[in-house]
């Protein structure tokens, strides 16, 4: 797609500014739609309807509207907070979540920047969030948004780890870091995604990252950052209005990142699993896009079914379970890999 | 900058704090208090230090109300706010209370349609305390499952008595009305639809690893201590005191059922936790329905109205007459001075002495374990600040 | 026990602390003593082993009228299950009570609300704050003379 552009535009100014955009293309549609998804898959399993009324059919235009409202509420600013701080956490909370699209392969037609360490810069610039979450917690001084702040860069941090670890394994297989090399490594019938290769070492890996990307992103059972009968609603207590919005927005966006790089290390990407059957530029869209949706429902499956854990169990969980778990995966697969 | 002075870094019991610790204000607007129920914690990080409960941001004056009534009857609606998710068991003590100072016994009909009431009444209440505990704990389903089951017992009560929440149902001397036509077979359609539920929720709550690890073993009360802060009901039950007023001080016509009182037995931590609290009222509404399937089928025809009193006015004296909730003991002490008025109400409310332990459970917990006491104590704040 | 033989008991123990005593004509059977001597008896009955009232149903203040004001303990025991009132007054303007928080834990938070509502002071409770009405509220509102403050804080309370 860079090609096709620098021969229409030649200014390189532009391509890279339609490169960056084009993720959001994708990303403000799905934000919407997910979250009206969200809703309704709540709904439906917990015996409701969800949002019937907003725009007809099955209450579609729910979040546009709720979006609509959020644009036209007053910005409120505590009088105590620090007013630099509090307006600038939401954005770089956003950007980090934005920027890691820059590496994620849409199909094998298009990819923002196809560097190669494009792992490694997800994993880089995801952690970012940390301290926006940081900055927001502190700067809205109010001792639940603190709690929550701290909450979330103990759990970030600790569950990258594991996480890396079981990209790890993966990366040894393909011996790549650059996601659009790993995905060609994937071509082919399903049985070549990396999920089945040295079977089981790397699909408990592909376990440990959703786990461990499920912390990530705070949710379920790992949103204690946010756990609203403990801490309100831990670093956004005090964030309404669009700023608000941007908190929301944020973590679909990172929903559906660590779903992609999820789709792309393991499930093969763009690739079509049925060989050359429905395969090209075009439809690898659709089946990348359909693979990070994917995974993107079971964790909405997940948030809408399990209860969450306490402080010290997640501790637990990262450094005990899943850390150890993920470096047996490392070395399992390596032992394989030099048989 | 301005000087810290003393009563910023004392709590509001005088104890000062120490450096590394913080006090942090949970309530009144707080979303698993459970009303306006404000805690003070004292916190070392995530660490409660100490725990001061304030109350009285839902006073409504339950006591002076009742003084300044022209009659008896008038009070039941005021009791019914008190407890409003447990309506027809504050009803039920009350009158009994009542009906003891006059000295009346009420028909046979009367007595079984407000055993089923009650029953059922402790089940709705149950799975609200079930559903709002999970709801603490982060399983946010559940809660909306026991709410389509608590609708259709809600359905029941508007069917008899025209009302879903707060009743005004039993009179002194009897019922507003008698059972509407149909009412035994629709609520025996219940007793049989919700038994097979109870294991669905346990299936999906109670025995769910994530909500065993965050309620065994946490917030331990044990017997000794649950004697001596006067806890009584399933908070009483769950640290294995077998006892229960239905079947130990017998009031109505419970002695007629065959039941027992469940206990906690420390299943999967140890005995007097938050799962035992908790699984104490699921084994519970299992009772319940037994009770109310055996009253169903026993009910005799009668008249429901021949013994209300036209005029209420007891003779001077006064009576402490104590009934099991759904939340626990429930006292009415009452002092008559033999005019139409009363002259004393006060109501011993399970949920007032029930929150009274919470500092002594959750000292040394986390917050989140501080979350999970304060919900499988399952408390009401209408009836805690009355 | 039944009711007559506890009551014996207390009298033998203490003889000049029992007023009244009445197991008969009345709906709930009761025993009145001196004040100063409740928080003894409280023990007393607790530690006894053949009384062993170790939970305290309930706690009420009461304003008698004509100038007195009344305790009332409802007391069980759940090891022999049976029941005890006892009772106390004390004149309005010298109302003051020994408190048996100590004794039984329920009774911390019932003495509390009999403070806050009906003014009686309970000598020896470990936390003496109001706990039902606002800490800086004056005045008792279940004494039968009470008169609603005009102000409270600059608001207008009757309206």
């Amino acid at each position: 797609m860079e090609q096709i552009l620098r021969n229409i535009l030649d200014n390189d100014f532009f391509v890279y500014g339609i490169m960056g955009i084009v993720p959001l293309v994708w990303i403000v549609p799905y934000a919407l739609f997910a979250i009206w998804l969200e809703r309704k898959i709540s709904a439906h399993m917990q015996d409701r309807l969800g949002p019937m009324r907003t725009g007809g059919w099955h209450g579609w235009s729910q979040t546009i509207a709720d979006m609509l409202k959020l644009l036209q509420k007053e910005d409120i600013i505590p009088a105590a907070a620090d007013k630099t701080l509090f307006n600038i956490a939401p954005y770089i909370i956003f950007v980090s979540a934005y920027a890691a699209y820059a590496v994620i392969p849409f199909s094998s037609g298009f990819i923002g920047a196809d560097i190669n360490v494009g792992i490694f810069y997800i994993i880089a610039v995801t952690s970012l969030a940390v301290v926006g979450i940081l900055m927001g917690g502190w700067a809205s001084n109010n001792k639940w948004s603190l709690l929550g702040a701290m909450r979330a860069t103990a759990q970030i941090v600790s569950y990258e780890i594991p996480s890396v670890l079981a990209v790890l394994a993966v990366v040894m297989i393909a011996g790549t870091l650059s996601l659009q090399e790993i995905n060609n490594l994937q071509t082919g019938w399903f049985w070549n995604w990396f999920v089945f290769q040295k079977f089981p070492f790397v699909f408990v890996a592909f376990i440990i990252y959703f786990v461990a990307s499920l912390a990530e992103v705070n949710r379920v059972p790992f949103d204690i950052p946010e756990a609203e009968s403990e801490l309100v609603a831990g670093y956004v207590t005090e964030y309404s209005g669009m700023k608000f919005a941007m908190f929301m927005f944020a973590e679909f966006v990172n929903m559906f990142a660590v779903s992609a790089v999820a789709a792309t290390l393991f499930f093969g990407g763009w690739n079509s699993p049925f060989g050359e059957f429905l395969s090209g530029p075009i439809w690898g869209v659709f089946w990348f896009l359909s693979k990070g949706m994917m995974l993107v429902s079971v964790q909405m499956w997940l948030r809408w079914t399990l209860p969450r854990l306490r402080v010290d169990q997640l501790m637990y969980v990262s450094w005990k379970v899943l850390t150890p778990w993920a470096f047996a995966c490392v070395i399992a697969v390596g032992f394989w890999m030099m048989l | 900058m301005a000087e810290i002075s003393e009563e910023i870094i004392k709590t509001s019991t005088g104890t000062t704090l120490r450096h590394e610790e913080m006090v942090i204000n949970m309530g009144p607007q707080h979303p698993s208090t459970h009303g306006v129920l404000r805690l003070e914690v004292v916190v070392d990080g995530e660490i409660v230090i100490d725990v001061i409960p304030h109350i009285g941001y839902l006073h409504r004056c339950f006591e002076k109300h009742a003084e300044s009534m022209t009659n008896y009857q008038q009070v039941v609606p005021y009791v019914d706010r008190m407890d409003y998710c447990a309506a027809m068991n504050m009803d039920f003590g009350y009158v009994l209370a009542v009906e003891k100072l006059l000295g009346i016994q009420v028909p046979e009909r009367v007595e079984y349609i407000r055993v089923i009431m009650a029953e059922l009444q402790r089940i709705a209440s149950h799975l609200i305390a079930a559903g709002t505990y999970g709801l603490d704990i982060g399983a946010f389903t559940p809660f909306l499952y026991m709410f389509r089951e608590r609708e259709r017992i809600l359905d029941l009560f508007e069917m008899t008595c025209g009302a879903r929440l707060l009743y005004n149902y039993m009179w002194v001397g009897g019922v507003s009305h008698d059972l509407p036509p149909g009412f035994i077979d629709k609520a025996k359609d219940f007793c049989q639809y919700f038994r097979p539920k109870i294991k669905e929720y346990n299936d999906l709550l109670s025995y769910n690893e994530i909500f065993i690890k965050r309620t065994a073993n946490v917030g331990i009360l044990p017997k000794d201590v649950a004697i001596s802060y006067g806890i009584s009901g399933p908070v009483l039950r769950g640290s294995g005191v077998n006892f229960d007023l239905r079947r130990d001080d017998p009031y109505s016509i419970y002695h007629k059922f065959d039941w027992q009182p469940e206990i906690g037995k420390g299943e999967v931590g140890t005995v007097g936790d938050c799962w035992d609290r908790y699984m104490v009222r699921m084994r519970e509404m299992e009772q319940s329905i037994n009770i109310v399937e055996q009253a169903l089928n026993q009910i005799p025809e009668g008249n429901i109205a021949s013994a209300i009193p036209k005029r209420i006015r007891p003779n001077p004296g006064d009576v402490y007459v104590r009934t099991e909730s759904a939340r626990g003991e429930l006292g009415f002490y009452v002092i008559s001075d033999g005019s139409g008025k009363p002259y004393r109400i006060k109501a011993r409310s399970p949920s007032f002495v029930n929150l009274s332990v919470i500092p002594e459970i959750s000292r040394g917990g986390m917050i989140a374990d501080l979350v999970a006491i304060a919900g499988s104590l399952d408390i009401v704040l209408g009836e805690v600040d009355r | 026990m039944t009711s007559q033989e506890i009551h014996e008991k207390i009298k033998l123990q203490f003889p000049a602390a029992v007023l009244e005593s009445k197991t008969e004509g009345v709906v709930d059977p009761f025993i009145k003593i001196a004040p100063e001597y409740v928080a003894d008896v409280a023990s007393f009955i607790r530690d006894n082993e053949e009384l062993g009232f170790d939970f305290l149903m309930c706690l009420s203040g009461i304003d008698y009228g004509k100038g007195t004001l009344g305790v009332i303990y409802n007391i069980f025991s759940m090891k022999h299950r049976h029941k005890l009132n006892l009772k106390v007054e004390v004149p309005k303007d010298k109302a003051e009570v020994p408190s048996v928080s100590l004794i039984w834990n329920t009774a911390n938070w019932h003495e509390r609300e009999a403070y806050d509502l009906m003014g009686i002071i309970f000598i020896g409770h470990p936390d003496p704050r109001r706990i039902l009405m606002p800490y800086d509220w004056e005045g008792h509102p279940l004494r039968k003379d009470y008169k609603t403050p005009e102000f409270y804080q600059g608001m207008k309370v009757p309206y």
